[in-house]
């Protein structure tokens, strides 16, 4: 008995690839190697368990709206979880950079897993700023009206007027989420393809004299 | 009814300055605390290491 043909759809084609490119035991591995255990790789998971309370409180407010988060209890709960995960998010991913930053994680061919991480930590500086600029309070004025000026002196104030409420809250509840999100999953793909980096000294290449390193 | 703060954050915030350099006392601590706990998950063991591969 034959095994039957591969039918040459878009679909049996994009399978392939996909299977090719992340095989199932690679995606969601059950092992990892021994220089893992560590405190310092722990940094990158506490920052998405951050990014999703983030996303469910943020949410929660989204529903609710500004009245609930202003003039509750449970809102003001809320509304106060939504900052504690934010600045979670920011200091374990600060913390993360550091240390990969200090292990030279874009080594081994993880180039793009350094470059959506960094774009990750920059859209998510600007999901903060609109997230400040539509707390619907005299903080959130004064910070708008600080930032229009540096802003117009760029150039931009224009088409990102930081003083709209609408346009501020559909960048920051819509947008940015949405951008930030699909980076950290391309930078968690990166890292299920490439594996985690090795410490220096179990590196291949620090064997190998830096002139022959990009030969074949 | 709302509970007071541990900390009276009802006054304007303390600044350091050093040159041109300007932080807050908070923004300060907070860099300082990351800073512990980046030194600390470096040196401090890691639970079961033993029964990994």
């Amino acid at each position: 008995m034959t095994a039957p043909a591969v039918q040459p759809s878009w679909t049996g084609r994009l399978r392939g690839r996909l299977v090719r490119a992340l095989p199932p035991d690679q995606l969601l591995p059950d092992r990892q190697p021994v220089y893992v255990s560590s405190w310092i790789y722990v940094f990158g998971v506490l920052t998405l368990a951050a990014f999703l309370v983030v996303l469910v409180t943020g949410g929660l407010l989204a529903v609710e709206g500004p009245q609930w988060w202003h003039r509750s209890d449970a809102g003001h709960f809320v509304n106060s979880l939504h900052l504690w995960s934010v600045e979670l998010f920011m200091a374990f991913m600060v913390i993360h950079l550091w240390g990969k930053f200090f292990m030279a994680a874009w080594r081994g061919h993880r180039a793009m897993t350094w470059i959506t991480g960094s774009l990750c930590f920059v859209g998510s500086i600007g999901t903060a700023f609109t997230g400040y600029l539509i707390q619907s309070n005299f903080d959130a004025q004064w910070i708008s009206t600080q930032a229009k000026d540096g802003l117009n002196a760029a150039g931009i104030g224009a088409f990102f007027n930081v003083t709209d409420f609408g346009q501020m809250l559909m960048w920051h509840v819509a947008l940015l989420p949405f951008v930030v999100g699909v980076i950290i999953g391309v930078h968690i793909l990166q890292v299920r393809k490439r594996g985690v980096v090795p410490p220096f000294e179990l590196d291949p290449l620090d064997r190998v004299a830096p002139e022959l390193r990009s030969q074949p | 009814m709302l509970l007071a703060a541990p900390i009276n954050l009802n006054h304007p915030g303390h600044y350091l300055h050093w040159g041109v350099v300007q932080i807050s006392v908070a923004n300060l601590v907070v860099v300082a605390v990351m800073v512990g706990i980046f030194v600390a998950a470096l040196l401090l063991p890691f639970p079961n290491r033993k029964r990994r591969r």
